[in-house]
């Protein structure tokens, strides 16, 4: 059994540094690019502030948690902020609600071109921005709670006699598992009932939708409804794997977008496809690689740098390549969405 | 009286006036079609009496209440299903889909309709699992005649409904329309093909330039030497 320590060592060490951190990544990916796809899909216009929305929720989201905390509530070994999410969600649900009524209904009723809502949400982005920092602050937010790990890594050393350790924190499970159940519940709703039939012929053919009698004002309510709320979930779960800063969610939006682009925009499938190809290159090209390969080859072959292709202060711009090569050589995405 | 009728229609989409002065007009169980040449106004007619255009003059009465000023989705929830010439299906939707989706309004069980849309087009029923999108111009045309019928409509428009289909499909096709008006629905058709449409035809309404040429029945129209002459090549 010794000669295959060293491999599964290497493989332990993958998973642990790349796999679950990418796993949980793409999937917070997934949800925000969801959002992105659904808007793009029915109201038709590139959202722009949907980085915002998703601090914003989870901003309301931290000031609950922070509120219950004092109060002296908790979920155990689960994060306070679960509790707290129902209520940024229906903040954030309100609050996008009330921005299409002031400023986005306006130019779908005068059917503008496409970039003027573009334009008009990069002006609401600004708008939230203020707004959040105005509340908040822009400062490094900390409300995770609870327990932190599922698997430690000490404990899992012991447990298989690995010299490499296996670490899954709670934030992690939380957020697969937690995406795993929305995309389940999303692509029911899309699928099976009228309202997500609806929405999806609304997204199809919107001339021949309104023949149809679809309402229009309702597949919109209900489409924004949907954006906030996993906004909202991304947000908070992001900021608890990681933390919660203003700008970091300004820069998600980058990300975001290149996983709804690289799945094909306005396709559901194709945001959380995209999700995880933006996540697992991000990491996979800022990973040092050295342990691993010292685990691998002979000892005479064993690299001297850390073997990372990418330092990790450039990972933006895996998604910005990612985009540009997407968009010169397939524009509609994987599952061949709209061309933006 | 005339079951849908456009009375003295003028408009156009701004600018100068599309129509001028046309009158249209289609009673249940009876088959209209409008004919003449491109650029007479044929679907611009329709299109106004569906309210996809404003009018400067002239009324739109169904079953004598004055629907003038209702959109277009209140003239669909009053019983007027419109197919359009393109863009009619859903084409990421299954053929199953479509016609729910031509339901949309109606709160009791479809499932009836839906099997004489079935016993009316029986491929639909074959494939009514498949996406719309994969399917023939045919079978699309199917589908969308499909969805229309699904809301129970007094009257049904057609916008060149064989644009695009082999001589074979649109026999195929005509007959199906034939069929539809046994169930004492009024259908108001635009077509290119104006011989083969007369020939089912109630009645035709000749439109140049906006303007009301020549109306009659379908049979005398297609008699009409002078119509025979200008519109029908000879």
């Amino acid at each position: 059994m010794t000669f295959l320590t060293e491999p599964l060592n290497a493989l332990i060490l993958l998973a642990n540094f790349v796999l679950m951190p990418a796993l949980s990544y793409g999937s917070q990916l997934a949800l925000g690019a969801l959002g992105v796809t659904l808007i793009f899909g029915i109201l038709r216009f590139a959202n722009f502030a949907h980085g915002e929305i998703m601090a914003f929720g989870t901003m309301v989201t931290i000031l609950v948690t922070w509120g219950l905390q004092s109060f002296g509530v908790s979920l155990g070994p689960l994060p306070t902020a679960l509790l707290a999410m129902p209520v940024g969600i229906v903040a954030t649900a309100l609050f996008c609600i009330v921005t299409d009524r002031v400023v986005y209904r306006y130019y779908r009723d005068s059917k503008s071109p496409p970039v003027v809502l573009v334009i008009a949400s990069v002006g609401v982005m600004f708008i939230i921005n203020g707004i959040v920092r105005f509340i908040i602050g822009p400062d490094d937010q900390r409300f995770a709670d609870g327990e932190r790990f599922i698997v430690r890594a000490r404990d899992f050393k012991e447990l298989t006699g690995m010299s490499e350790g296996l670490t899954i924190k709670v934030s992690q499970g939380l957020t697969i598992c937690v995406a795993v159940m929305l995309v389940i519940a999303l692509f029911w709703f899309l699928q099976k009932t009228r309202t997500g039939k609806a929405m999806r012929a609304f997204s199809d053919n919107e001339d021949l939708a309104l023949l149809s009698g679809i309402n229009p004002d309702r597949v919109v309510l209900v489409t924004w409804i949907i954006a906030a709320s996993l906004a909202t979930i991304a947000g908070t779960l992001y900021g608890l794997d990681k933390s919660f800063k203003p700008f970091t969610y300004f820069q998600l939006l980058l990300p975001i977008f290149a996983a709804a682009i690289v799945g094909g925009i306005g396709q559901p499938i194709g945001a959380i496809v995209g999700g995880y190809v933006v996540a697992f290159s991000e990491v996979m090209l800022t990973y040092a690689y050295k342990k691993f390969l010292v685990y691998l080859l002979p000892e005479s072959w064993q690299p001297e740098t850390l073997v990372q292709l990418l330092s990790t202060d450039y990972k933006f711009a895996v998604s910005f390549l990612i985009l540009v090569v997407v968009l010169l050589i397939r524009p509609t995405g994987i599952f061949r969405g709209k061309v933006l | 009286m005339t079951y849908l009728v456009g009375e003295s229609m003028t408009g156009g989409y701004g600018g100068a006036d599309i129509l001028k002065s046309c009158t249209i007009g289609v009673d249940k169980g009876e088959i209209a079609v409008i004919v003449g040449p491109n650029g007479a106004g044929k679907s611009t007619a329709m299109k106004a009496m569906l309210g996809l255009l404003r009018l400067r003059e002239g009324r739109v009465a169904l079953d004598g209440k004055d629907i003038t000023r209702l959109t277009p989705q209140a003239r669909v929830a009053q019983g007027i299903a419109f197919v359009p010439q393109t863009r009619n299906v859903f084409i990421s939707m299954t053929v199953e889909e479509n016609l729910e989706m031509g339901a949309f309004l109606r709160k009791d069980d479809i499932s009836e309709t839906m099997d004489q849309v079935f016993e009316l087009f029986p491929i639909l029923k074959e494939k009514r699992r498949q996406v719309a999108g994969e399917l023939s111009g045919g079978q699309r045309q199917q589908v969308a005649v499909g969805r229309a019928l699904m809301t129970h409509p007094s009257v049904l428009m057609l916008d060149e409904p064989t644009a695009g289909v082999s001589p074979i499909v649109m026999d195929e096709l005509f007959d199906r329309i034939l069929e539809i008006r046994q169930a004492g629905i009024a259908i108001l058709m635009v077509e290119q093909n104006a011989r083969q449409a007369l020939n089912i035809a109630d009645k035709g309404y000749v439109l140049v330039i906006g303007e009301n040429r020549h109306t009659d029945t379908g049979a005398a129209l297609l008699a009409d030497p002078e119509v025979r002459r200008s519109f029908l090549g000879g």
